[in-house]
């Protein structure tokens, strides 16, 4: 027997709320130094643990590489070895200090993120340095390299999921692109070192970079950074373009495993940038189609359904041209159903007007969500990242708080109409 | 210094409350002395599958989410083998919100028929997701089963068999709820941009006069100390050979812990970490290895796992660890060595303080061990651990009838 609680307490009304669309929303303005060479530095000195974290962002994505590959082994490497130094004594230098010195490889940029306890960033910077001007990439690490990493392609390509990401995105954009290109084992194969050593000379030693620090800060960063970095080079890069070549199919089924139990689904068009005027719509649109665990994917085709552990749909985040996607795993028996519920929902959005009550919720959502990622100095230096590098200020912020505590219902109607066509979307199974 | 206080209420819950300004947002955590390990052997995964159901409405609220998506908050939760978390953020405007719902749902939940159905399949797909549709997923399994007689540790979090969560009742959901989602097996922290006073009233309010509920008292069967190596080979479809071993080690509680829990960083975690430099750089024998354990309430695991490079042999990569294994029990490590994986142990509490979530849900879990200040002392404990330590500990664990080792070919 369920005991009532006291009376008193009325436990069926929901307590009063400040509605999230009425918070003061700021982002926390950065401070911005430039270094000798010119290069930008963007600054939050925020929080309370004495902790710090650097990431230089080099011109030396994928964008920029010859051979398919080369961008993200230059990367990678450049950790293995320099003059004085071999990777063991790298790794030991930044793990002695408890520090993180991570590399990651993008479309357009490569980074390297340093985090550390604030009162080691001293003895941690020059050995960046010396990697960012000095790595070697001796032949027996690359061989190590393209071995490891040939060999978790075969783990991965057992993976549904990860198949179907790569086949999307190949559809999207087409194989040569950047954004649609992916690894293969003959690619690892016919890495060369001197392949390494020219994209490293081209992009990191005579490359473009900007810094982001965030964190606790030393009181001499600026010229600690000064010390370390502000002689290399900072030249501009010369970019070229790729045209996107959109597979003719739209519809592709693969079996990838024929004793899978589950299918990795993938439904997708191609949308514009973040400079478009619909983007920060198609933001709310997105939140409220398969964007939250509230969203109207998630009541049906996990809540109401139970054809999946979750479903969800975002926009691409990339520079140039990206794509609006849904991506799920469902049972495989039930990976056409789900499909038709997809569409189906895309019909419902395009048809009827989202009532006030869950246009609210997914304001409210929205905003108290922005409000938690910005809760600390590295998101806080994260969200400027992605306007920095989209080529936006501070305008975008504010303007994306704005459309969503604004849009109307009869504007999220008009777009559904206008891009959720599925004659438009690319739609991929792989089993 | 992780400043908080702490409270009862007359039912038993007890609350913690750790004040942040620097913050707009509150943090609400619930966490249940109950995990995957306080389950019947024929009915796994219920704990898990449970927690599911907690986002299925409760006795006045017909669904969770959407009154606090509302009020611009985010939750979620998640079940180990010991215990079950609770966790909202939202803006500390509407802490009261966060209060209300979960404060309903510990009060009783709305046992749907509806919500049972499709959570069993949500888990059930899970399920594949994770253990079944992924190559080596169920080496876990495997190695539970092979390395615990009788500790309800045997199984995962997921439960051993689809079958189990398949077969879940409304009774049984009923049962488990009353039993262990009482005040009295639960703790409350309530932290970021609010006052003592306020999380006082609120708790009263909402909690005060939830019936207490009786207390559980854990009588798990003790997992006999293990005296013969066990091994245990498997072929499946995956690309590459795996090797998997692992040793028995102590509870949570035991000041070997923390020597335990070293050692695990200076076999592996970083490009300078002996495993990954002897077995991965050097000798080229694995792709990938790693030294971990699972942070265990009750007597755990410490676990090796690698795949071996193509064309190397089982037993050739097997010497090769115990070789590494060899040496750590023989030689002292250097000062150095020892220095480094403090540091790393200072700056991973560090940054994981950064986050008012994680700080919350830290004290929930520390009060639950016994007492949330033990938060502030782990650092302590870490630095005071000696090369010595080290040494014996590494003795102790890596015996050779301590061991369980798991072979996972590959067909191919």
């Amino acid at each position: 027997m369920i005991k009532e609680a006291k009376k008193g307490i009325d436990r069926t009304n929901a307590p009063k709320i400040v509605d999230a669309i009425d918070l003061d929303l700021r982002l926390k303005p950065y401070q911005k130094y430039i270094l000798r060479n010119g290069v930008e530095v963007y600054a939050i000195d925020a929080g309370a643990e004495e902790v710090m974290m650097v990431e230089w962002v080099y011109y030396a994505g994928d964008w920029y590489e010859e051979k398919n590959l080369v961008a993200a082994a230059t990367n990678f490497m450049l950790k293995n070895g320099t003059t004085t130094k071999t990777a063991f004594q790298i790794n030991e230098h930044f793990e002695y200090y408890g520090a993180y010195l991570n590399r990651a490889s993008y479309n357009e940029t490569s980074t390297i993120t340093l985090h550390t306890l604030t009162k080691y960033i001293g003895q941690l910077l020059p050995v960046v340095r010396e990697m960012i001007t000095d790595s070697v990439f001796p032949e027996e690490e690359l061989t190590i390299y393209k071995k490891i990493m040939q060999q978790r392609l075969s783990v991965n390509l057992m993976k549904c999921d990860f198949v179907a990401h790569r086949f999307i995105d190949a559809y999207l954009y087409g194989e040569q692109h950047p954004y649609g290109r992916f690894s293969r084992f003959e690619d690892y194969e016919a890495l060369t070192r001197e392949q390494l050593v020219a994209f490293y000379n081209k992009y990191y030693r005579q490359g473009k970079f900007i810094l982001f620090v965030a964190g606790k800060l030393p009181k001499n960063l600026e010229e600690l950074l000064n010390q370390n970095f502000g002689d290399l080079s900072n030249k501009k890069i010369e970019t070229v373009d790729f045209l996107t070549k959109p597979a003719d199919e739209k519809k592709q089924r693969i079996i990838n495993d024929p004793n899978g139990v589950q299918g990795a689904i993938r439904i997708a068009r191609s949308f514009p940038n973040r400079h478009h005027p619909d983007f920060l719509k198609a933001q709310v649109l997105n939140s409220l189609f398969g964007g939250f665990f509230g969203s109207r994917l998630m009541a049906n085709i996990r809540e109401d359904k139970g054809y999946t552990y979750g479903i969800h749909s975002y926009i691409q985040n990339h520079i140039r041209e990206t794509a609006w996607m849904v991506s799920t795993e469902a049972g495989r028996d039930v990976c056409e159903a789900a499909i038709k519920e997809v569409y189906h929902e895309m019909e419902v959005l395009r048809n009827e007007l989202v009532d006030d009550e869950e246009l609210l919720l997914v304001r409210n959502y929205m905003m108290g969500s922005i409000l938690g990622d910005l809760d600390g100095p590295f998101q806080v230096i994260a969200r400027w990242k992605n306007i920095i590098l989209n080529g936006l200020d501070e305008k975008y912020f504010y303007d994306s708080i704005n459309t969503i505590r604004t849009i109307t219902a009869e504007d999220i109607k008009q777009l559904a109409e206008k891009y959720f066509q599925p004659e438009e979307f690319y739609e991929l199974v792989v089993v | 210094m992780i400043q908080f206080e702490r409270f009862k209420l007359p039912n038993g819950l007890r609350v913690l409350v750790h004040r942040d300004t620097s913050t707009p947002m509150a943090v609400l955590n619930v966490m249940y002395d109950v995990g995957a390990r306080d389950e019947d052997p024929g009915k796994t995964g219920f704990a898990h599958l449970f927690e599911h159901l907690m986002f299925g409405g409760s006795v006045h609220i017909e669904n969770y989410d959407e009154p606090l998506q509302m009020a611009g908050g985010e939750n979620n939760a998640y079940t180990t083998n010991d215990l079950t978390n609770y966790y909202i953020q939202l803006p500390a405007e509407n802490i009261e919100t966060a209060f209300w719902l979960e404060s309903d749902r510990m009060l009783s939940l709305g046992f749907s028929e509806k919500s049972l159905d499709v959570q069993r399949k949500v888990v059930c797909e899970e399920f594949k997701e994770h253990y079944i549709n992924k190559p080596y997923g169920d080496a876990w399994h495997k190695m539970r089963e092979l390395a615990y007689e009788v500790h309800p540790y045997r199984w995962m979090t997921i439960g051993k068999e689809l079958s189990h969560v398949e077969k879940a009742k409304l009774e049984d959901v009923k049962d488990f709820f009353f039993k262990f989602y009482r005040p009295v097996n639960a703790i409350l922290v309530v932290a970021g941009n609010v006052t003592v006073e306020q999380v006082k009233q609120l708790s009263e309010k909402w909690f005060g006069d939830i019936p207490s509920g009786e207390k559980y008292n854990r009588h798990l069967p003790e997992e006999p100390l293990q005296k013969k190596a066990k091994r245990q080979e498997i072929k499946a479809d995956v690309p590459l050979d795996a090797l998997y071993k692992s040793w028995h080690i102590s509870s949570r509680l035991d000041k070997k812990y923390y020597a335990m829990d070293l050692i695990t960083d200076i076999l592996s975690g970083g490009g300078s970490s002996r495993l990954f430099h002897s077995l991965v750089k050097e000798k080229k024998l694995f792709s990938n290895i790693e030294c971990y354990h699972f942070g265990s309430i009750d007597n755990g695991l410490l676990a090796i796992e690698g795949k071996l490079v193509k064309g190397i042999k089982m037993e050739e990569a097997e010497k090769a660890v115990d070789e590494e294994l060899e040496k750590i029990k023989k030689d002292p490590v250097a000062e150095a060595e020892l220095e480094k994986v403090k540091n790393k142990t200072e700056s991973t509490i560090a940054f994981e303080d950064m986050s008012v979530m994680t700080r919350a849900n830290s004290l929930a879990f520390y009060e639950l061990l016994g007492d949330a200040g033990m938060m502030n002392t782990e650092l302590e404990k870490y630095t005071a651990v000696t090369t010595q330590d080290i040494l014996d500990e590494s003795k102790n664990i890596f015996r050779e009838e301590n061991s369980n080792t798991l072979y996972y070919y590959s067909n191919n």
